[in-house]
């Protein structure tokens, strides 16, 4: 369980079908619907006690596989670089 | 604003485009510009020539390499019947020669709005490192060579891949020895010597469109990256990026060198976000009509400030303005080829 959320960068567009641009690097990507809700879940400022709640409850997955497939989810952001980078302030 | 007669080559709207065509249509779209576009061609089949609704007339011009004094006899005689206001040179190779010639030219009444002869010559491809070290830019290690014999010479600075690149215009990465060997003799024969060997620096190429107004100040400045690159390196589909670090180099390199004209900075990023310089081509880029739409004219700036008005720079421009390149296969008849390759107007 993450101790804190990530957070999404501020300047990345999401468009309600699922569509991501990164202005920076000019790339764009799709998101699948799950992936969009996540991420709104993410942008609400949700926890990831209240995130996986909601998700739970919706969809028929158990804790440790939401845990994994949400860790494998992050890793794809942050390797697209589509999270604020943590700094050790 | 009266009716002003621009001149304009680079009408090579092929599929390794001049920047003609585009900057006519950001002149064509300018609201304060009411403009007579001229074209110069230097081939019988520059597509530019043949395309009336953007080009008003078209005169073949003589090539910068058979000498400064027919190609000024040339525009001499042009200007005698259009009575140009701007003229406006698209290729780096013509640049010179009408730098050069600027003062000629306003004498007769022709006005430019280039580098300046050391502006240009400082940012050659060949002096990059120097360049660098100047302005305080990241460029790659590079070295102008005369012959492959030239490059043994300086082997141990290098590793490959390297980038060979010719004087105007042309680069292959070579792998090995035997490949720069190749590229070497193949670019030599078209461009001439020197030709430039370049670290090669891994990342992704990044480009800024921009405009300088003489004294240091950015009129304007679109960053953009290709997303679809031809086999000549050309973009063929690319995107408005919102880059402050790219502006930043943009700003810091117009303002030190006070830059006069349009410019393209040719960048790589590399993966620890690092923007290295690997080029300054000294025009605007064939792909200036994506700044103009993400709402930078610079076209018509660049026109304004050669007629010596004050413009003021543009603030903000549109991010994931794409722009996607297609070719078509436009339909002329035969008397016109027959007017441009027998008259030399058309």
């Amino acid at each position: 369980m993450p101790n804190t959320m990530p957070k999404i960068r501020k300047n990345i567009a999401i468009s309600e079908s699922g569509f991501v641009f990164d202005p920076l690097s000019g790339e764009s990507y799709s998101l699948n619907p799950l992936g969009l809700e996540i991420i709104h879940l993410i942008k609400n400022g949700q926890t990831y006690e209240e995130l996986s709640e909601v998700l739970l409850a919706k969809y028929e997955v158990d804790q440790e596989t939401l845990d994994r497939y949400f860790y494998d989810f992050i890793a794809t952001l942050k390797q697209f670089n589509l999270l604020e980078v943590e700094t050790d302030a | 604003m009266p009716k002003l007669t621009i001149a304009l080559s680079g009408l090579n709207n092929i599929d390794s485009p001049g920047p003609g065509i585009p900057v006519i249509r950001g002149i064509r779209d300018s609201k304060i510009l009411n403009a007579r576009i001229i074209g110069l061609a230097y081939e019988n089949l520059e597509p530019g020539a043949y395309m009336h609704d953007l080009v008003d007339k078209s005169y073949k011009v003589p090539y910068p390499s058979d000498g400064v004094e027919p190609l000024l006899e040339r525009l001499k005689y042009i200007h005698e019947k259009e009575q140009i206001d701007v003229l406006i040179p698209n290729f780096d190779s013509e640049l010179f020669t009408f730098m050069k010639s600027e003062k000629t030219l306003r004498e007769i009444g022709i006005t430019t709005f280039l580098p300046t002869v050391n502006q240009f010559e400082e940012r050659h491809k060949s002096n990059l490192p120097e360049y660098g070290k100047k302005y305080g830019v990241n460029v790659p290690y590079s070295e102008p060579i005369s012959s492959v014999q030239d490059f043994l010479q300086h082997k141990e600075k290098f590793e490959f891949p390297v980038v060979v690149k010719g004087k105007f215009y042309d680069a292959y990465m070579a792998y090995d020895l035997d490949q720069l060997g190749m590229y070497f003799n193949k670019i030599a024969s078209k461009w001439g010597l020197p030709i430039v060997i370049q670290q090669f620096v891994k990342g992704t190429e990044v480009n800024v469109v921009a405009l300088g107004d003489g004294n240091g100040n950015t009129i304007g400045a679109v960053p953009m990256r290709k997303t679809y690159i031809t086999d000549k390196g050309k973009a063929w589909g690319g995107i408005t990026l919102e880059d402050p670090s790219m502006l930043d180099l943009t700003n810091n390199i117009i303002s030190q060198t006070h830059w006069r004209g349009g410019m393209e900075l040719e960048l790589i990023r590399t993966a620890k976000n690092e923007l290295y310089l690997i080029e300054i081509n000294p025009r605007l880029p064939a792909w200036v009509y994506l700044a103009v739409a993400a709402g930078q004219n610079l076209p018509e700036a660049l026109v304004r400030l050669a007629l010596g008005e004050e413009v003021r720079p543009f603030h903000g421009y549109a991010t994931g303005k794409m722009f996607i390149r297609y070719s078509y296969d436009m339909i002329a008849d035969l008397d016109e080829f027959e007017k441009l390759s027998t008259k030399g107007e058309l």
